[in-house]
């Protein structure tokens, strides 16, 4: 790469963070790894976990239970990994099209950035709604 | 770097010839991950409740239990890459960078292994306790 020579060469420099324009472009690739990150470190290791426990018996899964109801920590994480799903999985689609060679022209690269974070609210608000409506959790 | 001189590729500086293939295996196993966790989402909230003897009955079925075998096979997989890439992101040192990839592989590989045989052990034992 160019770097090699250092901080010796005067070369210009690319723009760095502060020159950039906040966009929701950037947002949205943010999210994408923020979002991806969050469940393959958090969301994951609890479905092992709930899976382990229901396998080793009620006490186990009853003790899972116990963190679940513990001031609201089950709801609290099970919303954030649902909407990091969910923006995780249309920002995924996004990236299939852009994959495609289609998409990058300025206004529908910005629209569909702006799309896909408002989608995963939508859905995300629209399964709790639907969870809250039968009452079973 | 090295484009093919030959100094340049005995110090393995030249293209590894499978640069693709992370970025291929990403997005099959984004699609596997599509429909198996939209599946296991749908799933979940249809149940009528979350008591032990509920998950038991339910994870037993064998439509249960395969996809939730190969959910875990795709979601593993796809984060082993996934995490790898932030660990080549962010951690310069090749020494801790090395060290981490490796972690990295037994989390992803271990806990595989966990969820996967704990749900043959619920869909082999079924309802015991």
């Amino acid at each position: 790469m160019a770097g090699a020579s250092g901080s010796a060469s005067n070369r210009p420099l690319s723009p760095h963070l502060q020159v950039y324009k906040w966009g929701p472009h950037m947002l949205v690739s943010i999210l994408h790894r923020a979002t991806g990150d969050g469940m393959a470190l958090v969301g994951v290791p609890l479905l092992v976990w709930w899976l382990y426990a229901i396998s080793a018996g009620p006490e186990s899964y009853a003790y899972f239970q116990s963190w679940f109801d513990w001031f609201y920590l089950g709801y609290i994480v099970l919303v954030g990994m649902s909407f990091s799903f969910f923006e995780h999985m249309y920002s995924g689609l996004r990236h299939f099209v852009l994959d495609a060679g289609a998409g990058y022209e300025l206004q529908t690269n910005r629209m569909w950035s702006i799309a896909v974070p408002l989608a995963a609210i939508i859905t995300t608000g629209a399964m709790w709604l639907y969870i809250a409506s039968k009452n079973i959790l | 770097m090295g484009s093919g001189t030959n100094i340049g590729r005995v110090r393995g500086l030249g293209s590894a010839q499978e640069g693709a293939h992370h970025w291929i295996v990403q997005r099959v196993t984004a699609v596997s991950n599509l429909l198996l966790v939209l599946w296991l989402v749908f799933s979940l909230i249809r149940l009528p409740n979350f008591e032990h003897e509920l998950m038991v009955e339910w994870l037993s079925s064998p439509l249960v239990a395969v996809p939730m075998m190969l959910m875990l096979v795709s979601i593993f997989w796809h984060l082993r890459i996934g995490l790898q890439v932030l660990i080549e992101d962010y951690v310069p040192d090749h020494g801790m960078k090395f060290g981490l990839i490796v972690l990295l592989n037994f989390f992803a590989i271990g806990g595989a292994a966990l969820g996967i045989f704990s749900v043959a052990k619920i869909a082999f034992t079924g309802v015991v306790a």
